[in-house]
């Protein structure tokens, strides 16, 4: 039950301001979910490298010497620390083996997510909170997702907030309920997949990854989570160059997209597109149930 | 000497009993299942199995009568300009002008006054007589909006917005055609005769991040003044209360799966929910870690019969209790004087609760005009008003035995659990023990 | 004419304002301006006021209105005008779900979409939509007038009472117990009525088709169980 809010630029030019714009968006959703918020922002890509978005309990003792921990791991790494977060770059193809050395060298870091763009940022409290801790203000990207949440059955935790990512450069948003999730939870753990906590939404996340490792884009992944997930949902994903948006068929939780040549977004509420450049003469509508809404920079250029 | 074979009894299977064959041959027969009234009948752990330990060497009690036990209870503390002042800590739960009749209202109304609590209106609207009759009256806010309207908003002194009831948590409602009478059916808005459905989720909100917004809407209609009740069936009460609370509620109301309704499926009242014992320590517990209990207050439902299960209620860690079954039956509702008349309906007093079909003999859950004039609300209100105050009284004298000078403080640990289920569902330690089932850790 | 910026006074001074007018009043012009989505604007208003709101606004605008006449020069959030028992509420924009949810009398006019449940539960409105309707629209409909000039969503009227829809355009599917009715002399001149309230030109009655209950739910029978 929350607010979510999400960006995806057509225009390059707005790409300096999507951490602003998309801070907005989700300060303005504040009151639709108290109790954590996050962010993930789709940023520039390197060529050959990859990023790894970090958490920490005790960042002051996790992040020291961090980088020198992992060099001496045979990892060599840039780390680049935020507030409780980092992020570790590295060459793309050591990816899949940051976990395992961190589990060896810094036990209590917790993974947001990984991938070749994206960055992760969520705690407990407030979106404006959140948001200067992390300085998202200062931000560029392509695209980005933000979420700020109610809780209604699992806990109030840094991982409990969303987004969550379950694959690399995935990641999903969620305002709503699902029903059938624990019997998926442990349909996906059955197939291999990890999971961080009992949140509804993490099941929802990990769904999706599990059908895009079968060789589905992001599209078709939403379209079979219509037959799968069972209960309210409106999810907001993002990939490393896709955004997609797709509302369960009764359709009860809000939503309000909005399209311009510059860029496409969503809010839960119109109140969270007020500020976007060029609002007033956007395309303004609300996503249809049971249909999914998807947009890809690859296969836009 | 000749040798008989001992005789054995014919044996019938404990899972198939009479009830249970008879109702596969009524489903069999008329392909509906079967609708009625009332809580749930099954046994579950209730208040029965807990018991006070009263005072001792220990613990010094109060002198009955002479020393004072207070029974006041303020509701809607947190935003209201105006909280409800109560002199006791026992409602009058919600039940509709429809479901009942109108001097069964009255008379709930004349009662609740007399003893200075609250009445409460339900799916259908609020009646001139209930208002009339009602010094202190919450008006219930429904999915199906019957007779919701804005004058009556104001006029009331405080509005329950109701997800669910303990009976149905999750379920609409209906109420049978033979009950919707011309004055009923004006105030929802329906065809005279025709069975009413009622919405099992609110038309224009869905989910606690939307209700904030509705409470908002409330409350900015009628000024900040009135409390904000969140009713809610027991099913997930930790997580629900919570959610009612930072959905805004002043007031949340929890209702245990033997809380009545006017009419809903069989297996609905029997199969979904849980007993109330075991939903109020949960929501308390949710109160506790949002540093809200007392402050936003919680009123529990669903099988309240006496002033032992409101003093246990309130020891749980609630407010205040809301009675409606109980009520019902003070003013008149399965009574035995009409014993002869239930036998005609296939029923016996104690057991009638085909309250959708409108032919109550007490004239209580109907619409009849000839049925609904056998009860003198005033006399009913009257009654209403004497049992109030036995239960108040039986609660109070708990309370004092347990040294207490206000109800409000009474706590757990004055009590003690006499079974196994109601030691784990209450969290209370079985009786001669420390220890209570799933203590220290699940 | 008093006008009240939302940026700069708090929404509970608007409302207050509205409800502190006392019958017979002359000043009863109001003007919000930079609404900015806010939910509750102009509620629970039970004078003839007027007021005209400049921009887009969030949930439950002009709520259980009372004889205001309330005006968004923007789009409408979810529960516009929700519960309405008297007076006219006109969207110049499009209004998102429920709008005129459970509303019991007085006139909405919609001049862009609504979205889903158009008219859910309607006890007696007059709702005229100048685009088409989303889904579930007059859901347990019971009484009044859904006027659509566009086309209607998925499962109209689903669940029906005695709520008359009139749709100009496609039907992408009629709810339980929802269906097609004739056009009688009565309708055409009430649809005329409506039209001409909402300020439509050049579309006539003619052009529309009805849509009522069958009345098959009216009192439960087992043969339709899978309707419920």
């Amino acid at each position: 039950m929350c607010g979510i809010v999400g960006l995806f630029l057509k225009d390059s030019r707005l790409e300096p301001q999507l951490g602003q714009l998309l801070s907005d968006m989700l300060i303005t959703m504040t009151d639709r979910g108290p109790d954590s918020a996050g962010i993930a922002i789709y940023g520039s890509a390197t060529e050959g490298k990859a990023k790894v978005t970090i958490q920490s309990a005790k960042p002051n003792i996790d992040f020291a010497d961090l980088e020198r921990d992992l060099a001496e791991a045979g990892l060599p790494a840039r780390v680049a620390r935020k507030s409780t977060h980092a992020v570790i770059a590295v060459a793309a193809a050591r990816l899949a083996d940051v976990r395992s050395v961190l589990a060896a060298i810094r036990p209590d870091v917790r993974i947001m997510g990984s991938g070749d763009s994206v960055e992760i940022y969520k705690e407990v409290g407030l979106p404006k909170d959140v948001v200067a801790r992390f300085d998202v203000r200062s931000m560029s990207g392509t695209h980005g997702i933000g979420h700020t949440r109610m809780a209604t059955e699992s806990a109030v935790t840094t991982l409990g907030a969303h987004p969550f990512s379950t694959g690399s450069d995935q990641c999903l948003v969620h305002n709503g309920s699902l029903s059938n999730h624990n019997n998926l939870r442990r349909e996906l753990t059955r197939e291999g997949m990890a999971f961080e906590t009992q949140n509804d939404s993490e099941v929802a996340a990990a769904y999706l990854t599990a059908e895009m490792a079968k060789g589905k884009d992001l599209g078709e992944a939403l379209t079979s989570a219509l037959d799968d997930l069972d209960g309210f949902f409106t999810f907001v994903v993002g990939t490393k160059s896709g955004f997609g948006v797709v509302r369960d068929p009764i359709a009860c939780k809000p939503a309000v997209m909005a399209e311009t040549d510059q860029y496409v977004a969503f809010g839960s509420e119109y109140r969270a597109l007020v500020n976007l450049p060029g609002i007033e003469d956007a395309r303004v509508w609300e996503p249809e149930p049971a249909t999914v809404y998807f947009w890809d920079h690859e296969k836009a250029a | 000497m000749s040798y008989h074979n001992p005789y054995t009894p014919p044996r019938k299977s404990a899972t198939f009993d009479d009830y249970t064959l008879a109702e596969i041959r009524r489903a069999a027969a008329t392909g509906i299942y079967d609708i009625r009234g009332a809580g749930t009948k099954r046994k579950v752990p209730h208040f029965d199995d807990l018991l006070f330990l009263g005072a001792s060497i220990s613990r010094y009690p109060l002198e009955g009568y002479r020393e004072k036990c207070d029974t006041s209870v303020v509701l809607g503390t947190r935003y209201a300009k105006k909280p409800i002042q109560l002199k006791i800590p026992i409602t009058i739960a919600g039940m509709s002008f429809g479901a009942l009749s109108g001097p069964a209202k009255e008379a709930l109304g004349r009662g609740a006054t007399i003893s200075g609590t609250s009445t409460t209106t339900g799916d259908g609207g609020m009646t001139d007589e209930e208002r009339g009759h009602s010094q202190t009256l919450v008006y219930q806010y429904l999915p199906s909006r019957y007779g919701m309207n804005p004058k009556d908003l104001r006029r009331a002194d405080a509005i329950e917005v109701v997800v669910g009831q303990g009976a149905k948590p999750g379920g609409g409602g209906m109420l049978l055609g033979q009950k919707i009478s011309d004055r009923v059916a004006n105030m929802r808005n329906l065809p005279k005769g025709i069975d009413q459905r009622s919405a099992c989720r609110h038309p224009d909100w869905t989910g606690p991040d939307d209700l904030e917004i509705k409470i908002l809407e409330i409350r900015e209609i009628t000024d900040w003044e009135k409390p904000i009740y969140v009713k809610v069936g027991g099913a997930r009460p930790y997580y629900d209360t919570a959610l009612a609370v930072k959905a805004g509620a002043d007031v949340v109301v929890l209702d245990g799966m033997q809380g009545g309704t006017a009419a809903t499926q069989d297996v609905f009242i029997e199969h979904v929910g849980m007993p109330i014992l075991a939903c109020i320590r949960p929501a308390v517990q949710a109160l506790q870690d949002l540093g809200m209990h007392r402050k936003v207050q919680l009123v529990v439902s669903g099988g309240i019969r006496s002033g032992a299960d409101v003093a246990k209620a309130l020891a749980l860690g609630a407010d205040a209790v809301a009675i409606g079954t109980a009520a019902l039956v003070a003013i008149g509702d399965n009574d035995p004087r009409w014993e002869e008349e239930y036998q005609k309906l296939g029923t016996t007093a104690g057991a009638y609760d085909d309250w959708h079909e409108g032919k109550d003999p007490a004239g209580i859950t109907t619409q009849d005009p000839e049925l609904a004039a056998r009860l003198d609300p005033v006399a009913a209100g009257r009654r209403l008003a004497n049992y109030l105050k036995v239960m108040t009284l039986e609660a109070q004298t708990i309370a004092r035995a347990c040294g207490k000078n206000h109800l409000h403080n009474l706590e757990p640990e004055d009590l003690c659990a006499l079974t196994m289920e109601a030691a784990a569902m209450a969290q209370i330690p079985l009786a001669g023990t420390n220890w209570y089932p799933g203590k220290g850790g699940f | 004419m008093r006008v009240f910026d939302l940026v700069k006074t708090p929404l509970r001074e608007l409302n207050r304002a509205l409800h502190a007018i006392a019958p017979g009043r002359n000043d009863t012009n109001f003007e919000v301006i930079n609404p900015r989505g806010s939910h509750a604007v102009a509620v629970g208003i039970d004078q003839p006021v007027t007021v005209d709101v400049r921009g887009s606004v969030g949930y439950y605008c002009a709520g259980m209105n009372d004889g205001g006449t309330i005006t968004v020069h923007g789009s409408a959030g979810p529960g516009v005008a929700q519960n309405m028992m008297s007076g006219t509420v006109i969207i110049e924009g499009d209004a998102s779900q429920y709008a005129g949810a459970t509303g019991r009398g007085g006139l909405l006019v919609i001049k862009g979409n609504a979205a889903s449940r158009c008219g859910i539960s309607m006890k007696g409105i007059d709702i005229v939509v100048h685009g088409s309707i989303g889904h579930m629209s007059a859901f347990m409909g019971q009484s009044g007038h859904l006027v659509v000039l566009g086309d209607a969503g998925d499962a109209l009227g689903d669940s029906l009472y005695e709520a008359k829809l009139f749709v100009r355009g496609t039907v992408k599917s009629l709810g339980a117990d929802c269906i097609e009715k004739e056009m009688r002399p009565e309708h055409l001149q009430k649809l005329a009525e409506l039209l001409e309230k909402a300020d439509v030109q050049g579309i006539r009655p003619e052009e529309f088709k009805r849509y009522g209950s069958a009345r098959k739910l009216y009192n439960f029978n087992i043969d339709n169980a899978d309707a419920y």
